[in-house]
């Protein structure tokens, strides 16, 4: 089988070129995590129409999980992306900053009452009050690593230590639980919409990033500066405005999702909510084939990542591991991905194929 | 020549890693007596003091190896995981395999060893993203710690307690309690290790071949490569030393708490990060000194005891003065290296770091 690909030139380069294309990891990867399922259990993929405790349409099962809880994740790996091409580092502090967005939803829609019966504002206002706040700390990560030029992980340590302690102190360290219905919906279901809300705007999110990139230059002086901040300031560009601007907008991804993560339990948990969802933020750039010391970017590949990422952790859920126990399995097929797409072992790897198939021809001529 | 002209100069002819330093210890000092003049007696019992470093013993080794790890470029964030892992190992092969105790500080041990190997390994040699290697080590150690055992428990093997309990007297620093008998004051015997290897490290860094090394290879890579430094071997070596100590600072903490649990020093990383940046080790590299490192835990720990004296002991409150101090480092951090980039260059500044360090 193997020889005549080789023997074939055509094909050869074909799947040369697709092994260089960027996006190949996480397709790779998602196809492989198909397959096993599609091998383990074929009902994974099974998905049913039932209905809510409402009587409306759902959609159930493993996909709709997936595309449901990786939108947030999706939407953090946009800004994620960004900032790590611009700035050459990862903002660590993307959970606790959901932590401190979604309190102050909760602290706007719940007024000075922890338990109200009627929303004290409208949950625009809330949202859009929170996403005025996730940008102002996004503003200081962006200062710090702009402007007095700290390595973004440091930077951005700060706020992943005071983070849940200020989300925490900004309802008074309080629980509140919001009842009004239409919160619900975009962490849910809107009525009549068998299709999770979240997934909507993930969509959305993914459509004005697209929409930027396209008519906009965002994307090529994000990458100059992450390449070569000194040859891109003498093209007039202004890299530290740049850096500045990435983690801004990953403060209003966070905005966005820190809302659906609230809207999901209608309340928050401090010290929970978006726990870890840094490290798979920071996976999902990674897994996209993203260099994460900077530099050129694909975002594409990073969604596309993020849902790599869910499809994992909702495979190992299926499998029955324990939630604590999950990040051990994880961290294998993180590694394993990592190691096969570094540019050492790939060199190694091909240059082992030559030798194979070198070995061959020569015995064949023979 | 006046006295601050003087000072300007002493100042001026420092290199980064003793100025970070001195800046550290300094603002140490002034919170300590800060603490001793405002908040009262509780400051001057010695006891105060040794119970910081009781209670930090273990922090400080992983400081230390982070400190390693950092002085090289690299960072390792896997060492909290490591160190819930060891707890939980050695607490599993003492209580229910019946073990003793040198073979749970063989497995302590091991695990790091083997943590540092296999990451080392895989970043040096490999050329992998040193983060994202370690933050896989961190999921992997603390997945791997629910995995051996669910439930948290505390250990009752008494050879461990025996030695848990162990609490080694110093003379002369005792005081008298409100009932009127004379309390000693102690240390325990984590700290006698954690205090034998700031001083073993320090002695490596200042001293030996493979410690100059380190700050070279962080300094500049390319230079020191082309110095004839083995870059991959330095770097390996550091991480592996880091493994090592995020081992026996297991077994350290093990000591302190006596139990196993999949929830123990959880944020370590962070705080042994933290440590290291306030006590003057710069994530770029290539600057940095264990004393600082020392320094930069003992800084925490003191904080963290005046806010709970204040009162204000609410948790959030710990959370926002570490950030608020850490954003106070890291700020004359950055403008203390501007500055002294305005007046020497760049370059003579990182090849006289790598001389004198």
């Amino acid at each position: 089988m193997s020889d005549r690909y080789i023997k074939e030139k055509g094909a050869a380069g074909f799947f040369k070129s697709l092994f260089r294309h960027q996006i190949f990891i996480p397709i790779a990867a998602l196809l492989l995590l198909a397959i096993f399922n599609l091998i383990v259990d074929p009902s994974f993929f099974k998905i049913t129409l039932g209905y809510s405790s409402d009587g409306y349409p759902v959609l159930s099962g493993n996909l709709m999980t997936i595309i449901d809880y990786g939108s947030e994740l999706a939407i953090l790996a946009i800004g994620m992306t960004l900032v790590t091409a611009a700035s050459g580092g990862q903002d660590i502090s993307v959970g606790a900053a959901i932590a401190i967005s979604g309190s102050v939803v909760l602290r706007v829609l719940c007024g000075t009452d922890s338990r109200p019966e009627v929303l004290q504002a409208p949950i625009i206002v809330a949202f859009l009050i929170s996403c005025v706040v996730a940008m102002l700390f996004g503003a200081f990560n962006g200062t710090l690593v702009a402007y007095f030029k700290i390595q973004p992980m440091v930077a951005t340590l700060i706020l992943f230590t005071a983070g849940r302690s200020i989300a925490a102190w900004i309802n008074n360290n309080e629980l509140p639980i919001v009842s009004d219905k239409t919160f619900t919906y975009f962490g849910g279901f809107i009525p009549g919409v068998p299709i999770p809300t979240p997934f909507f705007i993930a969509l959305l999110c993914m459509a004005v990033i697209a929409l930027a990139l396209k008519f906009t230059n965002l994307g090529l002086y994000v990458q100059s500066v992450g390449i070569n901040e000194k040859s891109s300031r003498l093209n007039g560009l202004n890299p530290q405005m740049i850096k500045f601007m990435t983690y801004v907008i990953l403060g209003l991804c966070v905005a966005v999702a820190g809302f659906i993560k609230v809207s999901r339990l209608s309340s928050i948990n401090y010290s929970v909510i978006a726990k870890d969802i840094e490290m798979d933020a920071i996976l999902a750039v990674a897994l996209g084939g993203n260099a994460l010391s900077g530099g050129k970017f694909n975002m594409t590949a990073s969604i596309l990542g993020a849902y790599v990422i869910q499809f994992l952790t909702t495979t190992l859920y299926k499998m029955e591991v324990q939630s604590a126990a999950l990040s051990a399995y994880k961290a294998i097929v993180v590694i394993a991905l990592v190691v096969l797409s570094a540019p050492v072992v790939r060199e190694k790897l091909t240059d082992l194929w030559k030798k194979i198939t070198g070995g061959k021809a020569a015995k064949s001529q023979a | 020549m006046s006295f601050s002209n003087k000072l300007r100069n002493r100042i001026g002819n420092m290199t980064d890693t003793n100025l970070l330093t001195s800046i550290t210890i300094v603002v140490f000092i002034i919170m300590y007596l800060g603490a001793i003049l405002f908040l009262g007696e509780g400051f001057l019992k010695p006891q105060t003091f040794f119970n910081m470093l009781n209670a930090n013993a273990a922090l400080i080794i992983l400081s230390c190896g982070m400190s390693l790890v950092m002085i090289t470029g690299g960072i390792d964030i896997s060492v909290g995981g490591v160190t819930a892992l060891c707890c939980m190992c050695s607490a599993v092969f003492l209580d229910h395999h019946g073990g003793n105790v040198i073979g749970a500080i063989l497995i302590s041990v091991g695990i790091g060893l083997a943590f540092g190997l296999i990451q080392g390994y895989l970043i040096s040699y490999l050329e992998i993203q040193p983060f994202i290697v370690t933050l896989a080590g961190m999921f992997f150690a603390r997945g791997m710690t629910t995995i051996v055992n669910t439930n948290p428990f505390n250990v009752v093997n008494e050879e461990f307690v025996a030695l848990k309990e162990t609490r080694i007297i110093i003379p002369f620093m005792g005081y008298v309690n409100k009932a009127g008998n004379y309390v000693n004051a102690y240390i325990e015997i984590g700290v006698v290790v954690a205090l034998l290897i700031v001083a073993a490290l320090f002695f490596v860094l200042k001293w030996t071949k493979t410690g100059r090394n380190f700050y070279a290879v962080g300094g500049n890579r390319q230079s020191a490569l082309m110095l004839g430094v083995n870059v991959k071997r330095t770097t390996f070596i550091s991480y592996v030393l880091c493994g090592l100590l995020a081992g026996i600072g297991g077994f350290v903490y093990f000591m302190h708490v006596g139990s196993g649990s999949a929830s123990h020093a959880s944020g370590a990383e962070m705080n042994a990060i933290a440590s290291s940046i306030i006590g003057g080790t710069m994530l770029t590299g290539g600057v940095g000194n264990i004393i600082g490192t020392l320094f930069g835990v003992m800084s925490l720990a003191l904080i963290q005891n005046i806010v709970s004296s204040v009162g204000l002991d609410q948790a959030w409150w710990t959370g926002i003065t570490i950030a608020a101090m850490l954003c106070l480092f890291l700020v004359i951090q950055s403008i203390v290296m501007s500055r002294k980039s305005g007046s020497v260059s760049a370059d003579a500044g990182t090849t006289a770091d790598a001389k004198k360090g």
